[in-house]
């Protein structure tokens, strides 16, 4: 088992390689100048020059890539180039607000996917199969910011259960405040997700109702809760964790349409302010940090893997 | 016949929802089963047996499924009319079953103990360590080699005859009285095959349970049944002691089956088949359903649907003796 990790992690090296090329050479693509947006629109052409000395960004676009790669080597992901703080720490700040979200979106996420998607394979063609993939469809279309919105208007402004605004970290406000200034967008977040992960629970198990070993069990006298539960499910659980790792991935990913309207400090905010100012260093080390984020999902999704289907712990 | 019987079906027709409404897959099946008794169901392949077969413990979809009339009695009772709580007492407790293909019957991600204790503690109520050494025991009953560490294998790991011995130790678990088995050795090697058949006629002794053989294959019917039902497109055409179906079959049908089995002299080159295809479920044939494919059909024949009537002792079909001169072809 470690063997698997070491060895994914070693694979993962030219992925991440790959990546912080790619993100360095796109980045640089696009039109626009960090230096313009610091100096600001009334600078001369001379400010912008200086500043873009200061930078090092007047000197040739490989030496950057290289002097980049170099640092990161040694673990310097630099400094940003707007907010005066370093791409480390300006990350470090954002990430627990997003984890948070992702991880409370995560666990409102499975359970009820699941069970809608086991009830709706279970009793398939029937109105309960109806329903639920209509609630799914619903989940999946219906944009986020507009759910959003109504739902900040109806829970917080008129009802006033949940703070609209604002992240309420968890060591300094402690677990009530934090959880109330989550729930909220995690729940929002979660509905499209939820859609997702009952369509694919519904095909799994629709896959493995049909199979030879379900009438076995029903064979033997078990009763239907168990065969579903037990016989069924346990084999529709790999395509499960499959969905959750990618659910997973997009969460960390960073929400943004979702933290900008709950107003969020997490990566999806910064992000965004990053491209928005050109802000390479920043944008460059998040993409990175996306990048390892799904090398380590992946792994884990794999280890699971081992766990759920004993095929695989032999190959 | 007067012996009490294990299992009772009377005049059984099953429907199944198909995209155009509800059609017959089986129609007025009835046969009897005494106990310790071997009884082999035959036929090609959509004539109805293995639909037959899993009526008996109600296994079929429930949502597109119609037990449309009949009763099905088993120790006074009517499974048709069990509600699902009771028969699910009786599913692999009294009457087991195994089936075709033992590589996909198992469940690839629990391990032939989980599987075996399964029934185990369902039925008996026994405790994880009694239902343990227990399921052991059924495995060196199915003689698999090496019982105590082959029981916390996974069912990949397994040959497939070593599947259908674990499927065969899943359904003796509870001493079953009756056993079905739905082509348990279709999916296997001819010299599995036999080890299989001996098996379960050894087990059917040890444990005094009977046994319905559901099987294409004429050969295993007579090395192993005592009494035989064929069947065709949905019904039951003939049936009879084993020895007598062979001698004297009555129906062209059973005639055709038997001339199609290959044989080891003669003509080894031509193998004799019976002409055209079992129908549709949904086609419509009027008078007698193998009609069509009959060479000695007669006018009769293509208008009045034929009962099944008794043709000698203990022998019934669905076609009348033939005349003398003219009857066995």
């Amino acid at each position: 088992m470690l063997r698997i990790v070491v060895i994914r992690l070693i694979q993962a090296i030219p992925v991440l390689l790959l990546i912080a090329v790619m993100a360095f050479i796109l980045m640089h693509l696009i039109p626009g100048d960090p230096a313009v947006v610091i100096a600001g629109a009334d600078a001369g052409p001379a400010a912008v020059e200086r500043i873009r000395h200061e930078l090092g960004l007047d000197r040739p676009i490989l030496e950057q890539l290289l002097n980049w790669l170099v640092n990161l080597g040694t673990g310097d992901f630099g400094r940003s180039l707007v907010l005066n703080q370093t791409v480390l720490s300006a990350v470090g700040e954002r990430l627990p607000v997003t984890m948070s979200l992702a991880m409370l979106s995560l666990a409102i996420t499975l359970p009820i996917g699941v069970f809608l998607g086991i009830l709706a394979a279970y009793f398939r063609g029937s109105w309960i199969d109806a329903a639920v993939m209509t609630l799914a469809l619903v989940g999946v279309s219906v944009p986020a910011f507009w759910i959003g919105i109504l739902s900040v208007i109806l829970f917080s402004v008129t009802l006033g259960w949940f703070p609209s605004a604002g992240y309420a970290p968890l060591l300094a406000d402690g677990p009530g405040a934090w959880l109330s200034s989550l729930i909220q967008p995690a729940f929002i977040l979660s509905l499209f997700q939820i859609g997702f992960l009952a369509r694919m629970t519904r095909s799994g198990m629709l896959d493995v109702l049909d199979q030879d070993f379900i009438r076995t069990a029903r064979a033997k006298g078990v009763s239907e809760w168990r065969t579903v539960g037990r016989h069924a499910f346990r084999n529709a659980l790999v395509g499960v964790v499959t969905v959750a790792g990618i659910i997973l991935s997009l969460l960390i990913g960073g929400s943004v349409v979702i933290e900008q309207v709950f107003a969020l400090p997490g990566i999806g905010r910064l992000v965004v302010q990053a491209i928005l100012a050109r802000d390479y260093p920043l944008i460059q080390g998040t993409m990175l940090l996306f990048g390892f984020a799904f090398v380590v999902i992946n792994i884990c999704v794999d280890l699971i893997y081992l766990w759920v289907d004993p095929r695989v712990r032999y190959d | 016949m007067t012996r009490v019987p294990l299992l009772s079906v009377e005049n059984l027709t099953v429907q199944f929802r198909g995209d155009r409404g509800w059609v017959t897959a089986i129609e007025d099946v009835s046969f009897e089963i005494g106990a310790g008794e071997n009884l082999g169901i035959v036929g090609e392949s959509g004539s109805g047996k293995s639909v037959s077969a899993l009526s008996i413990l109600r296994l079929h979809g429930r949502a597109n499924t119609r037990y449309a009339s009949g009763a099905i009695r088993f120790g006074g009772r009517d499974l048709l009319s069990m509600s699902e709580r009771e028969l699910r007492k009786v599913r692999g407790g009294d009457i087991a079953m195994i089936f075709q293909d033992p590589m996909s019957s198992l469940n690839p991600v629990l391990t032939v103990a989980e599987q075996i204790i399964e029934p185990l503690q369902l039925h008996q109520g026994l405790s994880a360590a009694a239902a343990r050494r227990r399921a052991i025991e059924l495995l060196e009953m199915v003689r698999i080699a090496d019982a105590g560490r082959r029981i916390d294998e996974y069912p990949h790991r397994l040959s497939g005859g070593m599947r259908q011995r674990v499927m065969i130790a899943i359904a003796i678990a509870c001493q079953p009285k009756l056993l079905i088995a739905d082509e348990p050795t279709t999916a296997l090697d001819v010299t599995i095959q036999g080890q299989i058949l001996e098996l379960l006629r050894d087990l059917q002794r040890e444990i005094g349970m009977s046994v319905v053989l559901i099987t294409h294959d004429l050969g295993v019917i007579a090395e192993f049944a005592q009494r035989v039902l064929v069947m065709y497109a949905g019904r039951v055409i003939e049936q009879a002691p084993v020895a007598a179906l062979f001698d004297r079959p009555m129906h062209p049908y059973t005639d055709g089956l038997i001339d199609a089995v290959p044989k080891l002299e003669g003509d080894l080159h031509r193998l004799t088949t019976i002409p055209g295809n079992i129908p549709d479920l949904a086609t419509v044939i009027p008078g007698c359903r193998f009609n069509p494919r009959c060479r000695e059909a007669k006018d009769a024949c293509r208008r009045d649907p034929p009962a099944l009537l008794p043709v000698g002792p203990d022998h019934l079909s669905r076609c009348p003796p033939r005349a003398a001169a003219g009857g066995a072809v």
